[in-house]
C-alpha cells in the first residue's frame, strides 16, 4: 500500500493513499465533529459539519469523503472552519423542533451533544418549519419526521445492512422526507420492525414505541399478577445504561432491579430458551429421518420472520415451526404456570424484556395467543427498562445479586449464547449430539459458528451423519443465503438466522451505540455466562425436564403444538398487493406444516 | 358523494412490460425504464412502479426517490389542461408568486399535481423568455401576459369544461 503524507493542524500524518481525511484524523488523534457519517454504515457528505480548510483548495472540504493526498495542509479548527460548522449546524437546527426536555432522546442525541459542542447559543434563523404527522402506526417502532434532520443513515441501515429499504429519501428541496414510498405508513410498508434503525438514528426522529407506562400501570394494579421474563441479551447490556462495562455480566442485578420494580415473579426466557431447543432439535431429526422439508430456518427472530413473509413467502415450509423463546414463554406462563401456581390466567400480565423492537410486534401477531389470552402482554426493550429502572430510583451498580424465580427461572449455558450469532446453532448442535449419539459431547465450544462473520458455514459429524450448517445474522445476509438455497447451490441441513448484525445482542432494543465494538464486547459477555454456568446444555435443564414430565409429556407431543408451534403468513413486497395473495398462500403453508 | 372517476382511456401498459422485460433484473436501467412509463403513460403511478420494483429487482423506496426527486416524473397524469406559472426574475419581481398563490387556492393543488378530475395541471417554470410581458402564464398552447392575481379566476374559467360547473 502506497503511504501519503500530509499535515494536519501542523501535525505530519501517514496514512495509507485512500484514506480519508476523517479517518486519518482519527489516526492522528485529533477530533473532527461529525453528524450524518457513521462508520462502515453512511459515508454520503451531506450534513458538511465535519469540514476542514484544505490549503490552496478553493472550498472547505467533507472530511468524511474526501481522500486525504500527498502534501495536504489541512486545518480543522481554522476560524473559517468554526464559522462554517456554526453556520452549517444552526440551518440544521433552523427545521428542529425544540423539544428537548421531553423528548426521549433527550441527553443521548448527537444533535443536541454538537450544539452544546459548538456553543450555540440562540437560533438565528428562524426557518419555514413543514408540520409532518408523527408516524406511529406499528408496534414497534415511532418515526417523527419533523425531528428528522436528513442524514440518511437509517436508509443506509436498513438498504445495505439489512437488504429490506423499506425508507428512503423522498421529495426534494424543503420538501425532502425519510420514509416510506408514496408516504405510506411503516405498517404499510414492507417493514421488518428490527429497529436497527433507531439504533443509528443520531436524534428523536426514528424510537422505540414505548409502552413503560402500561408496565407501570399493570404493576400498581392490586389485581394483576405480573410476571417478566428477560431474553438472554440484556443480561450483557442493561448495566451499560448504568455506566458498567459493555458486556459486563450483570443477571443478578437484572433480577434484583425487576424485584425491585414491583413484577411478582422474575423469569427468564432462557428457560424457554432451552424448551426451543427440545422442540426444534426434535423437529430438525424429525424432518431429516422422515424427508422433511430442508434446509430448515431457525424462527426465533421475529424480524426475521416478518422479512421472510415479506421477499421469500415461497421459503416459509423451511421455517421451523417452533414459536420464539418469548412467545413460548407467554403460552406457558398463563397455562402450566398459572395451573401449578392456581392463579387464574385472566389476572396474569406476561411483561418481557427484549433487545428487540421486532419482538413487540410478534407479541401482537393475531396467533399469539394459544393460552386464550395474549400470550405476552408488553414488550420493552432494553432502553425502556434502563429507563424504569433510573425513573424509579433504583441504584443498579449496588444492587445485591439476586436469582431468578422458580420455576421459569430455570436455564443453562445453551440458553445464554441465544444472545450471540451462533448461539442457537451451537446449543442445538450440543443437544442432538447427545440425544443421537447417546454420548458425551468432548468439547462444548462450536467455534465455526462463532463471531461477526456475515454467513459461517460448518459441518458437524453426528453419529455418523454429516450435518451440513450455515449461520447468519444481519437480513442482507439472510438474503444471500435464501438466493443461494432458491439456486440450489446449498446443501444444509440446518441454518440459523438471526435479523440484527451479531444476533440480539446487537438487536434494535440495545442500548446507543450499538456498533461492531459493542457488539463484539457484548458477545464476549455472554460466552462468558455461558461457561460460568453449572449446566451448558438444554437438554439437561431439570426444569425443562420436569415441565415435560408433568404438562407437555414429549417434544412435538399434542400439547407441545397447541403451545409452542405457529404458522405465517405470506405477505409479499408490496401491501397492497399482498392481501389477495397472503390469503392462499398462507393456506399452503399452513397444510405443509401440519 | 361520487368520486369523479377517471374519463381516460384504459391505460396501456405494454410498452413499460416490454422494458421491464428486456432489463429483467437489471437495476442500473432504473431512469431509462421509468422513462418509458413516463412517457407511454403520461405518469408513473403507483401499479407501474411495483411493477418495475419487482421486475429490475429494486426497491419501491428508490423507486419513489426517484420519481419524486426528478421532476421529468410525475406521480399524477397531466391534467388536460396545462397552466404553467413563471417564477423567473422578472415575473418574481412583478407579483408572480400571488399570482401562483391564486392559482393554487383556485385550483386547490400545488405546483407539480393535478386536480382529481383530471381537468387542470399546475406547473411552476423558470423564465419563459418574454420577460417584457411578466408576469406570464401560459394555459395550453395560450400566452398570457401582465396578468394580475384577481384575474386568475377568470382566466382559468374560460378554459373550464361546458359541462362541468
Ligand atoms: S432530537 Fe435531539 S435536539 Fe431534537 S428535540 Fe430530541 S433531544 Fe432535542
Ligand atoms: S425497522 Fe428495520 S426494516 Fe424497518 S425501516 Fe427500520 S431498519 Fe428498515
Ligand atoms: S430518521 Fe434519523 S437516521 Fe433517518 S435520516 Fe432522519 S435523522 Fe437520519
Ligand atoms: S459528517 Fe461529513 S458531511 Fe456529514
Amino acid at each position: 500500500m502506497a503511504l501519503v503524507t500530509l499535515t494536519i493542524d501542523r501535525k505530519k500524518v501517514q496514512v495509507e493513499s485512500g484514506t480519508t481525511i476523517l479517518e486519518a484524523a482519527q489516526q492522528a488523534g485529533i477530533k473532527i465533529p461529525t453528524l450524518c457519517y457513521l462508520e462502515d454504515v453512511n459515508v454520503v457528505g451531506s450534513c458538511r459539519i465535519c469540514v476542514v480548510e484544505v490549503k490552496g483548495a478553493r472550498t472547505l472540504q467533507a472530511a468524511c469523503v474526501t481522500p486525504v493526498g500527498e502534501g495536504m495542509e489541512i486545518s480543522t479548527n481554522s476560524a473559517p472552519v468554526r464559522k462554517a460548522r456554526r453556520l452549517n449546524l444552526e440551518l440544521i437546527l433552523s427545521d428542529h423542533p425544540f423539544e428537548c426536555l421531553t423528548c426521549v432522546r433527550n441527553q443521548h442525541c448527537e444533535l443536541q451533544d454538537l450544539t452544546a459542542e459548538m456553543g450555540i447559543r440562540e437560533s438565528r434563523f428562524e426557518g419555514e418549519r413543514v408540520e409532518r404527522p408523527v408516524d406511529s402506526s406499528t408496534p414497534s417502532i415511532v418515526r417523527d419526521p419533523e425531528k428528522c434532520i436528513l442524514c440518511r443513515r437509517c436508509i443506509a441501515v436498513c438498504e445495505h445492512v439489512q437488504g429490506v429499504s423499506a425508507i428512503g429519501l423522498n421529495e426534494r428541496g424543503m420538501e425532502t422526507t425519510v420514509g416510506p414510498a408514496f408516504g405510506d405508513k411503516l405498517q404499510e410498508a414492507a417493514c421488518t420492525m428490527c429497529g436497527q434503525c433507531t439504533l443509528v438514528c443520531p436524534v428523536g426522529a426514528l424510537t422505540e414505541k414505548e409502552y413503560v407506562d402500561d408496565v407501570w400501570a399493570v404493576l400498581s394494579d392490586p389485581e394483576k399478577h405480573v410476571v417478566v421474563q428477560t431474553a438472554p441479551a440484556i443480561r450483557v447490556s442493561i448495566g451499560e445504561a448504568f455506566g458498567l462495562d459493555v458486556g459486563e455480566v450483570s443477571t443478578g442485578k437484572l433480577v434484583a432491579a425487576l424485584r425491585a420494580l414491583g413484577f411478582d415473579r422474575v423469569f427468564d426466557t432462557d428457560f424457554t430458551a432451552d424448551l426451543t431447543i427440545m422442540e426444534e432439535g426434535h423437529e430438525l431429526i424429525d424432518r431429516i429421518q422422515s424427508g422433511g422439508v430442508l434446509p430448515m430456518f431457525t424462527s426465533c427472530s421475529p424480524g426475521w420472520i416478518k422479512f421472510i413473509e415479506h421477499f421469500y413467502p415461497e421459503l416459509l415450509p423451511n421455517l421451523s415451526t417452533c414459536k420464539s423463546p418469548q412467545q413460548m414463554f407467554g403460552a406457558l406462563a398463563k397455562t402450566f404456570y398459572a395451573e401449578k401456581a392456581g392463579i387464574d390466567p385472566a389476572s396474569i400480565v406476561v411483561v418481557s424484556i427484549m433487545p428487540c423492537t421486532a419482538k413487540k410486534f410478534e407479541a401482537q401477531r393475531p396467533e399469539m395467543n394459544s393460552s386464550g389470552y395474549q400470550d405476552v402482554d408488553y414488550v420493552l426493550t432494553t432502553r425502556e427498562l434502563g429507563r424504569m429502572i433510573a425513573e424509579a430510583g433504583i441504584d443498579f451498580r449496588s444492587l445485591e445479586e439476586e436469582d431468578y424465580d422458580a420455576p421459569l427461572g430455570m436455564s443453562t449455558g445453551a440458553a445464554v449464547i441465544f444472545g450471540a450469532t451462533g448461539g442457537v446453532m451451537e446449543a442445538a448442535l450440543r443437544t442432538a449430539y447427545e440425544v443421537l449419539t447417546g454420548d458425551e459431547l468432548p468439547g462444548l465450544d462450536f467455534e465455526p459458528v462463532r463471531g461477526l462473520q456475515g454467513i459461517k458455514e460448518a459441518e458437524v459429524d453426528v453419529a455418523g451423519t454429516t450435518v451440513k450448517v450455515a449461520v447468519s445474522h444481519g437480513l442482507s445476509n439472510a438474503r444471500e443465503l435464501m438466493e443461494r438455497i432458491k439456486s440450489g447451490e446449498a446443501d444444509w441441513h440446518f441454518v440459523e438466522i438471526m435479523c440484527c448484525p451479531g444476533g440480539c445482542i446487537g438487536g434494535g432494543g440495545q442500548p446507543i451505540p450499538t456498533n461492531t465494538e459493542t457488539r463484539q464486547q457484548r458477545i464476549g459477555g455472554i460466552y462468558q455466562a455461558d461457561k460460568d454456568l453449572a449446566l451448558r446444555k438444554s437438554h439437561d435443564n431439570p426444569a425443562v425436564k420436569e415441565l415435560y414430565e408433568e404438562y407437555l409429556e414429549k417434544p412435538l407431543g399434542h400439547k407441545s403444538h397447541e403451545l409452542l408451534h405457529t404458522h405465517y403468513t405470506a405477505r409479499g413486497r408490496f401491501t397492497d398487493k399482498a392481501e389477495d395473495k397472503a390469503e392462499d398462500k398462507a393456506k399452503d403453508v399452513a397444510s405443509d406444516a401440519d | 358523494m361520487e368520486e369523479k372517476v377517471c374519463v381516460c382511456q384504459e391505460e396501456d401498459y405494454g410498452a413499460l412490460e416490454k422494458a421491464i422485460e428486456t432489463n429483467r433484473g437489471n437495476a442500473g436501467a432504473l431512469i431509462q425504464v421509468l422513462h418509458t412509463a413516463q412517457e407511454s403513460l403520461g405518469y408513473v403511478p403507483r401499479k407501474a412502479q411495483e411493477m418495475i420494483a419487482e421486475g429490475l429487482n429494486v426497491s419501491l423506496a428508490e423507486i419513489y426517490g426517484v420519481v419524486t426527486f426528478y421532476s421529468l416524473f410525475s406521480l399524477k397524469p397531466k391534467g388536460r389542461v396545462q397552466v404553467n406559472c413563471c417564477q423567473g426574475t422578472a415575473c418574481y419581481v412583478r407579483g408572480a408568486p400571488k399570482v401562483l398563490e391564486r392559482l393554487q387556492r383556485e385550483l386547490g393543488i400545488s405546483p407539480g399535481d393535478t386536480t382529481d378530475d383530471r381537468e387542470f395541471s399546475l406547473e411552476v417554470v423558470r423564465c419563459l423568455g418574454a420577460c417584457g410581458l411578466a408576469p406570464v402564464l401560459t394555459v395550453n398552447e395560450d400566452t398570457h401576459a401582465r396578468i394580475k392575481a384577481d384575474r386568475v379566476s377568470a382566466l382559468l374559467e374560460r378554459y373550464r369544461k361546458p359541462e362541468s360547473n
